[in-house]
């Protein structure tokens, strides 16, 4: 055990500034500062406000995850980075950041990809992943189905939005609500008190000529548009919006195209382990779906307790440790941060 | 004592370890790219390579002195976090200088100067210093036009600085050609009486002196016609 490396991990993609330790599989430390809440009167977020909000947490949340974890940065093994994708100007933070710990603490660094890291998060909670798995990434950002054959170095995306992120729609429906930002939560809390089957919403990219091109593809903007034109018409008839019923209906929607891809690439794939990530995987619709649905077919669903789906530093640190463990050499100290940063790419 | 200057607020990429003693300020080693684009890659390179040059590690260092900009932000803040990480792992100080003072400074000639670098959006970052090198009005950001104005009404002669090269047409003043971009030995010198004096160091605040772009979200635009 405390044999095992020491590793710290930087979070800076998007508006949360983690800084986590794990050692091993075991999750040390997992300090977070956010700036969701500057976001939020602009209904998203601004990525020159998320930048600035980083270069000020940046030591302070080192500093926090530190004495967390009862070790000093001598003690460290090996950085890890998230390196992309994400807003680039917030990424670069994070990379100069693990540059400066680096150079001055003189360990090595490794960048590493965004959703390997929400993948291998979960590894502090379930142990090693088995591999191949299926993993379906779903956040603000992103929405990706992929193959991890290899979590160190071989991960094959099957699938992503080729619209709108499955977070941003629920950010979206929210505010057409009336509720605040970020949307996940309270769309997920007044849907506990409604009907799923209140309001048939469209399933985006389910149809059969759909499932031609884009059949592990998702579009949540088709839906989005469908929950604004409802809940207008509502209005313009001067009748109440039952926001209970729109909520659950429209969390239905996704969740059932989310859960159903997963399962079909899974068992397309003769894979039997279904990983789920991001914010939008603490959704609990999405929880309890995936595992009754997966359930039916023999698929082991994993996934982290809801504080590990949202982006945190022990995600990074997950990875970086599982990195090492592998053998996976370091970063070059002159790494980019890339905000397009393939999803085949793990480490750089 | 070894100290570590960084300024990443121009498309100068500067790393420079400054040997400052009792009597004086000098440079040992001195790494500068320009690149507007690379900040992130080049900085903590060439503050290895510095570092190398003089044989020295990074717990040889007894402070870190950052330009504090102004300069676009998302380079001017890898420089800031460089320093500031930097200096919490090795526990020395760090200290702030304003970067167009690393221009304005060492240009002093007995009388006033314009220090001026780009801002983009057809703007400069601008400062002027008075002819011992005391800064006098600024730093604050404007068109080149405006800035012409008010470099008049101060009786400047004279321009230094990348940003007074790209506008000396609209600024109508001779401009000098060194220092283009912020002179390390003069930021350095500027810190001196606080690393001499083992003076607490500073959170590292960029001078943005702009706000964020970003506009409150409105209401709901309808989707039905
Ligand atoms: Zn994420």
């Amino acid at each position: 055990m405390a044999d095992e490396p020491l590793i710290l991990g930087i979070e800076t993609s998007c508006d949360e500034t983690g800084v986590g330790i794990v050692r091993g599989h075991t999750l040390l430390a997992d300090a977070l500062a956010s700036s969701v809440e500057e976001h939020a009167r602009f209904g998203g977020v601004v990525p020159e406000v998320a930048s600035r909000a980083h270069l000020e947490a940046i030591v302070p949340t080192m500093d926090r995850a530190l004495r967390e974890a009862g070790v000093t940065i001598a003690d460290i093994d090996a950085i890890a980075v998230t390196s992309g994708p994400g807003l680039a100007g917030a990424l670069l933070v994070g990379v100069a950041a693990a540059k400066g710990y680096a150079v001055a603490a003189e360990k090595p660094v490794y960048g590493v990809n965004h959703l390997a890291a929400h993948v291998a998060v979960d590894t502090l909670e379930h142990g090693p992943l088995p591999e191949p798995a299926i993993a379906l990434l779903v956040s603000g950002g992103h929405s990706s189905l992929l193959r991890v054959d290899d979590l160190a170095r071989d991960v094959v995306p099957l699938g992503a939005t080729i619209d709108d992120a499955a977070g941003e729609a629920f950010d979206k429906v929210a505010r057409l609500l009336g509720l605040p930002f970020p949307g996940g939560p309270y769309i997920d809390r007044e849907a506990r008190a409604g009907d799923p089957a209140a309001i048939a919403f469209p399933r985006g990219l389910t149809a059969a000529k759909d499932l031609v091109g884009h059949r592990f593809d998702f579009s949540f903007s088709g839906l989005k548009t469908a929950v604004a034109r409802w809940v207008e018409a509502r209005q313009r008839a001067g009748e109440p919006v039952p926001v209970a019923d729109v909520a659950a209906s429209f969390q239905e929607a996704v969740c059932d195209v989310l859960v159903g891809k997963a399962i079909d690439a899974c068992r397309t794939s003769g894979i039997d382990t279904l990983v789920i990530g991001g914010g939008v995987a603490a959704n609990s619709r999405l929880r309890a779906m995936a595992e009754q649905r997966a359930g039916k077919h023999g698929i082991r669903v994993r996934t982290p307790r809801p504080k590990l789906c949202t982006d945190n530093g022990a995600m990074v640190a997950a990875l970086g440790s599982h990195l090492v463990a592998a053998g996976v050499a370091p970063s070059r100290l002159d790494l980019p941060a890339d905000s397009a940063m393939p999803l085949t790419v793990v480490s750089v | 004592m070894l100290v570590l200057v960084v300024d990443s607020s121009t498309p100068a990429v500067t790393a420079a370890l400054a040997e400052v003693s009792a009597d004086g300020v000098a440079v040992r080693a001195s790494r500068c790219t320009v690149d507007a684009r690379a900040h992130g890659e080049l900085l903590a390179p060439q503050v290895d390579a510095v570092l190398a040059d003089v044989g020295a590690r990074p717990a040889d260092l007894t402070a870190i002195v950052a330009g504090l900009g102004p300069g676009p932000f998302t380079g001017l803040r890898v420089g800031l976090v460089t320093a500031a990480t930097m200096g919490q792992v090795l526990g020395v100080p760090t200290y702030g200088v304003c970067s167009l003072d690393g221009l304005g400074h060492p240009a002093a000639a007995g009388e006033p100067v314009l220090a001026a670098s780009d801002a983009r959006r057809r703007e400069i970052y601008w400062a002027v210093y008075d002819g011992a090198g005391q800064r006098l009005v600024g730093p604050e950001v404007a068109a080149p036009a405006v800035v012409a104005q008010r470099a008049r009404d101060l009786a400047v002669s004279v321009a230094v600085g990348d940003g007074a090269h790209r506008y000396a047409d609209v600024l109508g003043l001779p401009v000098r050609d060194e220092p283009r971009y912020p002179a390390p030995l003069a930021l350095a010198r500027l810190a001196a009486p606080r690393i001499r004096a083992g003076a607490p160091g500073e959170t590292l605040t960029p001078l943005y002196l702009r706000r964020p772009d970003a506009v409150a979200a409105t209401g709901h635009k309808p989707v039905l016609p």
